[in-house]
């Protein structure tokens, strides 16, 4: 910006002290939790509990800083929001670390913690004006399909727990679908600012649905058929439902038509059920959710109901109010840091607790598509409604799968689970939305007024 | 650790949680109302200003635009409460004929006491000062703009 915006119009305040103020709360929140965790295990207060929260409140810090430097319209509750979720997860997976879940480990959590808010901030600092990803778009199309599509990459990809959706480079596992979702969601937001008027106008009329014209149709099939495909050859159910949902509903926003959703709800179960058919793992997951508590399943070794079960025994436990950080059993659920983490804190804090967190979730989701809303161009509306929206549905498989309300598919809960992947893959989109915040929130640029025919938009 | 010092603890955690989402709550609601009303605080001062300020003109607000260079220079225009368009269509406000201007080039338009610049994707662009206006910037008095060849700027 020159210099000649000295006196920028009165807008919304940057509400720096509130930021402030929120995230030591959110820190202070956390450290009080590994104290709690410690009291009840040890019966005092642990020794690491200063190290975890000073290095959290340092990092967190920086992040502050470094927003409040690049990007000083930005929302206010963002970052505060997702520290106390990521300070949460930390302290679960510390809590099943003490309790001897073996897998669970509190210090590679906050190196990744520590990794994902260098991201953040270089996100930031990197990309100082959102709609430079604009001009990405095919670019970010054609990386995601790549990163989605690596694990199939002989060599390269890797198996674990019976899902071929992670890389291997230098030693790291990577799970690159998690930055797939990113860019791809770039690519849709891209795609859509382009296209929507076409999709939404072109296209026949049959009973009630507007039915769009076939070549509007085909980016929607490719979709559909990249994220079956990827369902089928890497038994990642998770991912190719996050993919469809969000692209189905960038549709919807771009749009406004219902019969997106109806046609991207019919293709996606006629899809699930065809796979259903055809393979065994999508149609146990179905027998799984409709009798998980049968025999069968329960004793099953792969693809049973035991780590579900053993989840739901976790909550049932934990009732309404818990049974405290540190006192109850969360270590007796397989895989209880990274995907039924959920549960191992709906096990120690209980409904009241999950509630809370999911509030918190609600809330980030809610400063996304306030972001949206208030953006100015299209580009970025799309691009924070797909982001938000994208967190929100993710949130809701693995929530819904854990509690049984949906059939359960391997997805991480972001920010909570232990992965690196994630949690970078994460920070990275939270950077994204802050620095959209930013450029919604900033005051200068005017809405264009009713003058007629010409209606210029900004690139 | 007693039980009931944990239950004690643990009741406090969870309330703790909820104060905090409720703090955040407020810090939105506090962020609605900024905006709500900022509007409403501006609107009310300026309702009985407004008749009065407009004969006197407050002090620091533009009351002609004059062009300083180009083939119309000379020319002034009285500036009123409605935007001012710039370019070579026949229904622009300020109307040049240069090749290096395009037919819907530029518009000026006040907001809150100040006048703001927006370039309506003009094929040369529109400088004010020595910056591209990529955006609607705010112009301060004197300070020229530039489309095509002809210079304008604001003036008390």
């Amino acid at each position: 910006m020159s210099e000649v915006v000295a006196t920028p119009v009165p807008m919304p305040a940057k509400r720096r002290a509130a930021q402030l103020f929120m995230l030591a709360g959110a820190v202070a929140i956390v450290m009080a939790a590994y104290a709690n965790v410690g009291l009840a295990v040890d019966g005092a207060i642990p020794s690491g509990m200063l190290t975890y929260g000073l290095s959290l409140g340092g990092l967190m810090l920086i992040a502050y800083l470094v927003l409040a430097k690049f990007a000083p319209w930005a929302d206010p509750l963002i970052l505060p929001l997702v520290t106390l979720v990521n300070g949460l997860g930390l302290v679960m997976i510390y809590r099943l670390e003490v309790g001897g879940q073996e897998e669970a480990s509190a210090t590679n959590q906050i190196v990744m913690t520590g990794v994902g808010v260098v991201l953040f901030t270089v996100t930031l600092i990197v990309l100082r004006d959102h709609r430079a990803l604009q001009r990405l778009t095919y670019t970010a199309g054609f990386i995601g399909l790549i990163l989605l599509l690596s694990p199939l990459i002989p060599g390269l990809g890797r198996e674990f727990f019976g899902a071929r959706i992670w890389i291997s480079i230098f030693g790291f596992s990577i799970q690159p679908s998690e930055f797939a979702k990113i860019a791809l969601v770039v690519f849709f937001a891209g795609y859509l600012v382009a296209k929507r008027d076409v999709l939404a106008l072109a296209g026949r009329r049959l009973l009630f649905i507007d039915l769009p014209r076939a070549r509007d149709l085909g980016p929607v099939i490719i979709t559909w058929v990249v994220a079956i495909g990827v369902l089928v050859l890497q038994r990642d159910l998770g991912s190719s439902l996050l993919l469809f949902g969000g692209f189905i509903v960038m549709l919807y926003i771009a749009t406004q038509r219902t019969s997106w959703v109806l046609i991207g709800i019919l293709l996606f179960v006629g899809g699930a059920f065809i796979a259903g058919q055809l393979f065994d793992h999508v149609g146990d997951r179905f027998e799984v959710w409709l009798n998980p508590s049968a025999p069968e399943f329960y004793d099953r070794e792969v693809g049973g109901s035991y780590q579900l079960m053993q989840g739901m025994f976790g909550m049932g436990a934990g009732g309404i109010l818990g049974t405290g950080l540190g006192q109850g059993y969360p270590q007796k659920i397989p895989l209880a840091y990274s995907d039924f983490i959920f549960a191992a804190v709906g096990e120690e804090l209980g409904l009241t607790g999950l509630m809370a967190l999911l509030l918190i979730y609600a809330l980030i989701v809610e400063r996304g598509l306030r972001t949206s809303i208030a953006a100015r161009d299209p580009f970025s509306k799309l691009l924070a409604g797909g982001l938000s929206f994208v967190l929100a549905w993710q949130l809701f498989i693995i929530v819904g799968g854990v509690t049984n309300l949906i059939p359960l598919t391997g997805l991480v809960t972001p920010f909570m689970s232990q992965g690196g992947s994630a949690l970078l893959a994460n920070w990275i989109l939270i950077a994204l939305l802050v620095r959209m915040s930013d450029a919604a929130r900033r005051p200068p640029p005017q809405a264009i007024q009713d003058e007629g025919l010409t209606q210029v938009f900004q690139r | 650790m007693s039980e009931l010092t944990l239950l004690l603890i643990r009741l406090a955690f969870l309330a703790v949680l909820w104060f905090f989402v409720i703090a955040a709550v407020g810090v939105i609601r506090t962020d609605l109302f900024g905006s709500r009303t900022s509007p409403a605080t501006r609107g009310k001062p300026a309702k009985p200003a407004k008749p009065a300020a407009k004969p006197k003109s407050k002090k620091g607000e533009p009351r002609q635009l004059v062009v300083t260079g180009g083939p119309l220079q000379g020319t002034i225009i009285n500036l009123s409460e409605t935007p001012i368009t710039i370019g070579r269509a026949n229904d622009a406000t300020l109307v040049v004929t240069d090749d290096y201007a395009s037919s819907r080039h530029a518009r000026l338009f006040p907001q809150d006491g100040q006048w703001i610049v927006e370039d309506l994707g003009s094929t040369n662009g529109t400088y004010l000062d020595r910056s591209k206006v990529t955006r609607p910037t705010p112009v301060p008095l004197g300070v020229p703009i530039r489309v095509g060849k002809t210079v304008i700027e604001l003036r008390k």
